[in-house]
């Protein structure tokens, strides 16, 4: 554009403006494999002050590139190195120090949320990995700012359902830890298959292996703009042209994640890494996937029909968005949270949407079960079959799947958790009464699926 | 360098004095106007700039805050935004 293009910056603007254009997070990866030491201490220290020398400006630079585009930069953030790996080198294991360590760090430099504290076990767990997954109750209720996450299974290693079982006692536990919150501890906590090791969104953002010492990575959002653009469209337009339609605008979201993504880099010093061209809602009127699916034509989310709208939205978000950026990655495609979505939040409390409609359409949405408030008396063996059921549905796709439910504590069906901020509200949702504890408690591991006889 | 490229967007009911106001306050921060375009969009003024901080002594948040202020002067909406942002996003 060498001269003024009227059209083109209203309609940057009015994207900004009335369609809640942002950018949701820049994320700064970071090794913390350096940090190891025998004594937990020691380790401790290193941590804090590695993070301190890197993430140090991250806030200042956000605000500065915020102001230079006027879009607004909404989180800060931090991923690191599975912590159970980095706290496995010491003589006694501390991980609740470590976190409060992070937690500590993560404050002084003013970001938003920190994760990392997490392990990938899906073929097992070494004694630190256990150490890790236990202390995470205590670690999550002691801390603000950390987020949890574990890798349970995968396409090539199969379901570890010894760590499927543990994981639906800690997903109890650390939700009875912050009961006078809604049990907002589950909230930071997501257990996944498939895990990407470059996400930069949350609970489940970590600094996965094979990456570099260090990486910016940017999630993008854009629900009501995918929305306004559908509403744009003529009545009864063509899924041809309303799949077109959804490329068109997912490779102008994303060409700004890249923008502010590469800036960022290049301000920090550090190598850009990757662009997550998720939709990820928000509690804000008209930022919701749900929406979306009332624009292509549907009375609300949960009508028959809604997986195929996500199906199409998740794919053609992926197509129009890998174009606009050298490197796309992370989770990439249209996340389905219930609380922090508006209209998700009405269809689920209207009993439009369902559990078990939820669990179909994370088989072809960009993560999974999300955000998710449930009865506080659902049992132990009910989380964790909960949670087996997804891990299949990623491990035979060969996608990431994920599971962040919140057993509310003392709450059920038709009460109300509310957190507030992104975290949004959720009505708690039914779930099926009939016992899972028999299969679930046999242990052991789900064998990795066959890879050919596609069927 | 197009890191030098700047867009304003100036909208709100229209009044004498709007565009002598802004060029004064571009001129006095060294901004060089490269292209100006303005309208009535439903009523309303709305002007855009493409300027040029090249030349500036100023940085560009003291460019946009001087403009901002201006904005509110004029008790009119003002958008100050480098360029980069509508290149990438309308240009394949």
């Amino acid at each position: 554009m060498r001269f003024i293009n009227s059209d083109s910056i209203l309609e940057t603007i009015n994207m900004i403006k009335v369609q809640h254009l942002d950018i949701r997070t820049v994320t700064l990866a970071l090794s913390l494999r350096d940090c190891m030491d025998t004594d937990v201490k020691v380790v401790g220290e290193k941590i804090y002050e590695k993070i301190l020398k890197y993430a140090k400006k991250l806030v200042e630079y956000a605000k500065e590139i915020e102001d230079e585009y006027s879009i607004p930069i909404i989180n800060k953030r931090i991923a690191v190195t599975p912590i159970s790996i980095v706290g496995e080198s010491c003589a006694d294991y501390d991980y609740v120090y470590l976190a409060k360590m992070l937690d500590k760090a993560a404050e002084a430099v003013g970001v938003n949320f920190i994760g990392g504290f997490g392990a990938l076990v899906e073929k097992g767990c070494t004694q630190g990995d256990l150490a890790l997954i236990e202390s995470i109750p205590e670690a999550l209720a002691q801390t603000n700012l950390i987020c949890s996450s574990i890798n349970l299974a995968s396409s090539k290693a199969g379901i570890n359902m010894d760590a499927v079982y543990k994981m639906g006692e800690i997903i109890k536990k650390t939700a009875e830890l912050t009961a006078e919150k809604d049990g907002i501890g589950a909230a930071k906590l997501v257990c996944f298959c498939n895990a990407p090791g470059d996400n930069p969104f949350m609970a489940g953002a970590f600094h996965g292996f094979g990456e570099p010492e260090c990486a910016l990575n940017v999630g993008v959002s854009g629900p009501g703009v995918v929305s306004a653009a559908i509403k744009s469209l003529p009545d009864g337009t063509s899924f041809d042209e309303l799949a077109n339609k959804i490329k068109q605008t997912a490779y102008k979201i994303t060409t700004t994640g890249e923008l502010i993504g590469r800036e960022m880099a290049q301000k920090l010093n550090i190598p850009f890494g990757v662009v997550d061209l998720s939709l990820a809602p928000t509690p804000a009127d008209g930022d919701s996937v749900a929406g979306i699916f009332q624009a292509m034509g549907l009375e609300h989310a949960g009508a028959h029909g809604t997986t195929a709208a996500l199906a199409m939205l998740n794919d053609a978000v992926k197509k129009g968005g890998i174009m606009a950026s050298s490197h796309v990655g992370g989770l990439s495609g249209a996340f389905i949270p219930v609380s922090e979505d508006a209209g998700m939040i009405e269809a689920a409390s209207k009993g439009y949407l369902t559990f078990d409609k939820l669990e179909a359409m994370t088989s072809v949405c960009s993560v999974g079960l999300d955000m998710i408030a449930i009865p506080g008396e659902t049992p132990v063996d009910t989380i964790a079959g909960i949670i087996a059921d997804e891990m299949a549905i990623g491990m035979i796709n060969k996608k990431t799947t994920a599971v962040r439910v919140i057993p509310v504590p003392g709450k059920t069906v038709g009460d109300k958790a509310v957190y507030g901020g992104l975290l949004g509200e959720a009505p708690v949702m039914d779930v099926n009464k009939l016992s899972s504890s028999d299969f679930i408690r046999r242990g052991g591991r789900i064998p990795a699926p066959i890879h050919s006889l596609n069927n | 360098m197009q890191d030098d490229k700047i867009i304003i967007t100036l909208s709100g009911q229209d009044k004498i004095g709007i565009v002598a106001r802004l060029t004064t306050a571009l001129a006095e921060y060294r901004v060089n106007i490269e292209d100006i375009k303005q309208t009535i969009m439903q009523g309303y003024f709305v002007m855009f700039l493409l300027g040029s901080i090249a030349e500036s002594p100023y940085s560009f948040r003291e460019i946009k805050e001087a403009l901002l202020k201006v904005g509110e002067e004029l008790k009119m909406e003002i958008w100050v935004q480098k360029k980069q942002i509508f290149d990438n996003m309308h240009n394949i």
